[in-house]
């Protein structure tokens, strides 16, 4: 600046011409980036229209009246998606309520309490769990988890808190409760893994601050790890329940295929990823069978956005709560 | 001149592992008293802070050989709870580190709420009063609720201060308590300092020799994890009798 004169080395290294290409490949790539991040909006847009369109009939015919009633007959063309949206949430919110202390537990001891040599072995084969695919998940519970459940637990919940209308009933196997069951194994690596990294993201002189008030591990914890990694927590326990409400091959196979909203956890259910999967391949209530199978994808959609946004409205007001980071 | 001992050390070794960070130093500190510890990085003077209100065995595979005494108590004997001990030692760290999701009231408050069951009007007397012995009263009594985040550095390294002093330790420990900070809210903590031994016994380690020459009543001179010279700060400052400590101090290394 404020000298006239131009350097001669310089010029002597780049042409004016290589400048101005340069500054295009900048336009074009910008270009490309902007169309790449346009792309994914738009498959979303797609979707959606797909989806409304393909649903239309059944929209059109059934209404609202398609989400809370309970009656699907494919043979009398009527359909009512409530049993599925009842087993969707019940088996997600069962599973979260399982998987949420036990992911918790885990990651807090091991970042915290473990033995500093068992802490990343034991974390990687927890997460090993998130890579098994879900049909193995599905075997798993067919040949070893429902024996056992009809063997030892179910009797055993049924003999000791049979006064409870959820844990009554004849014993199946295949039931809601095994289905929530394989997603809490299954969410688990998902929540464990996210709360561990965010716990681990809370710099050490938070700790410190808190032990060196006096305060046990436990109480440098709960009053000053967690709540710093509380909004991360939250994130963690949203990506488990949206993987909890998607899950449909583990589903399908433990939760009984049974249109029908059951007091006990004991009896068979149905979840809407279920229910598509399941009949979509041979509709045999003709077109509208098949748009009440994208209704209720549509219906499956919505209600893991809404989650989703829910979701993000607590982290942000979490968050907003504290000025800093 | 001085008055009892507060706290002293005998033979202490603070190891990571097989290594000495510090090694066999025995100090004794006066009560009502500021003290500092000054060296070069990496000479032990923050591990030796460290042991004296037991934090260095947080550190996976930190323990000590030797003896700290508080009010001639064996810290380190059988039976004692570092818990207990870190309630009587209060510390400071380099960076400060309010806790962000509480408010400024609840910082302060948070080494009272830790353990005791005081009721909220007990708890609302000592906040103010650990507010003003830290000197931040004036500019955050209008807003107790809010966020400690909105602090600036210093503020939130006297809130700090005020969370530490809130439980009525004898003795404040203060780990480079200015690093971060600018000169003002520097100079601030010095003055804070100077005012709190009248209750409080303070070690401070400290990486600036202008500000141990201005705050301390004795200055220990510490060099590859040994302690080189121990003395009252005029003296180490004007007549060091080790000649590494009149080098450090003469800024010719270190």
């Amino acid at each position: 600046m404020g000298n006239p004169s131009t350097p001669p080395d310089l010029r002597s290294d780049a042409s004016s011409g290589s400048l101005v290409g340069s500054a295009r490949g900048d336009a074009l790539f910008k270009w490309l980036l902007i169309a790449a991040a346009c792309t994914i909006p738009a498959l979303l847009l797609a979707l959606l229209y797909e989806l409304s369109s393909g649903a239309w009939p059944a929209l059109s015919k059934f209404g609202l009246e398609f989400i809370v009633s309970g009656t699907w007959d494919p043979v009398a063309g009527i359909f009512g998606a409530w049993p599925a949206i009842f087993g969707t949430l019940l088996t997600s919110l069962l599973a979260l309520a399982m998987a949420v202390p036990l992911s918790l537990g885990v990651a807090i001891y091991l970042t915290e309490f473990a033995p500093v040599a068992i802490r990343r072995p034991v974390a990687t084969v927890i997460e090993l769990l998130a890579a098994i695919p879900s049909v193995v998940y599905g075997l798993w519970g067919i040949f070893v988890l429902i024996p056992f459940l009809t063997t030892s637990i179910f009797p055993w919940l049924e003999a000791n808190l049979g006064f409870l209308p959820i844990f009554r009933g004849p014993i199946y196997g295949p039931s809601v409760l095994a289905a929530s069951l394989i997603l809490t194994v299954m969410i688990v690596p998902f929540i464990m893994s996210v709360s561990r990294e965010v716990l681990l993201a809370v710099p050490s002189g938070q700790r410190e601050a808190a032990l060196a008030l006096g305060a046990t591990r436990w109480e440098a914890v709960s009053t000053a790890i967690v709540p710093y990694a509380k909004s991360g927590i939250i994130g963690a326990v949203i990506l488990g329940l949206g993987r909890a409400l998607g899950e449909t091959m583990a589903v399908t196979m433990l939760i009984g295929n049974r249109h029908e909203v059951a007091a006990s956890l004991f009896a068979p259910g149905y979840s809407m990823a279920a229910v598509i999967a399941n009949e979509f391949a041979d509709a045999a209530g003709g077109p509208i069978h098949e748009s009440a199978l994208i209704y209720m994808a549509l219906l499956l959609f919505a209600v893991t956005v809404v989650v989703n946004a829910a979701a993000r409205l607590l982290i942000w007001r979490v968050s907003k709560g504290r000025g800093g980071r | 001149m001085s008055g009892p001992v507060r706290l002293e050390t005998r033979g202490l070794d603070a190891l990571y592992g097989d290594f000495a960070a510090v090694k066999d130093v025995s100090l004794r500190f006066p009560a009502n008293r500021v003290h500092a510890l000054i060296g070069p990085s990496g000479c032990g003077k923050s591990t030796f802070l460290r042991t004296l209100n037991r934090m260095h065995e947080t550190v996976p595979g930190a323990w000590i050989k030797g003896q700290v005494l508080l009010d001639g108590e064996d810290v380190y004997a059988r039976g004692v709870s570092p818990i207990q001990l870190r309630r009587r030692v209060g510390m400071v760290f380099q960076k400060p580190t309010p806790f962000p999701f509480m408010s400024i009231a609840d910082n302060v408050a948070a080494g009272l709420r830790i353990d005791r069951s005081l009721d909220k009007s007990r708890i609302a007397e000592i906040v103010e009063r650990s507010l003003r012995r830290a000197a931040l009263w004036d500019e955050v009594k209008d807003r107790l609720g809010a966020s400690a985040m909105g602090l600036s550095g210093g503020q939130q390294q006297r809130l700090c201060l005020a969370r530490s002093i809130a439980p009525e330790p004898e003795v404040i420990l203060l780990d480079e308590p200015t690093a971060s900070l600018d000169p003002q809210g520097t100079q601030r903590i010095e003055e804070l300092v100077f005012e709190l031994k009248e209750e409080f016994t303070i070690v401070i380690v400290t990486h600036n020799m202008q500000q141990a020459a201005r705050v301390s009543d004795t200055t220990t001179f510490f060099y590859l994890g040994a302690m080189v010279e121990h003395g009252e700060t005029k003296q180490i400052f004007t007549a060091p009798r080790e000649e590494r400590t009149e080098a450090y101090i003469t800024g010719r290394f270190g």
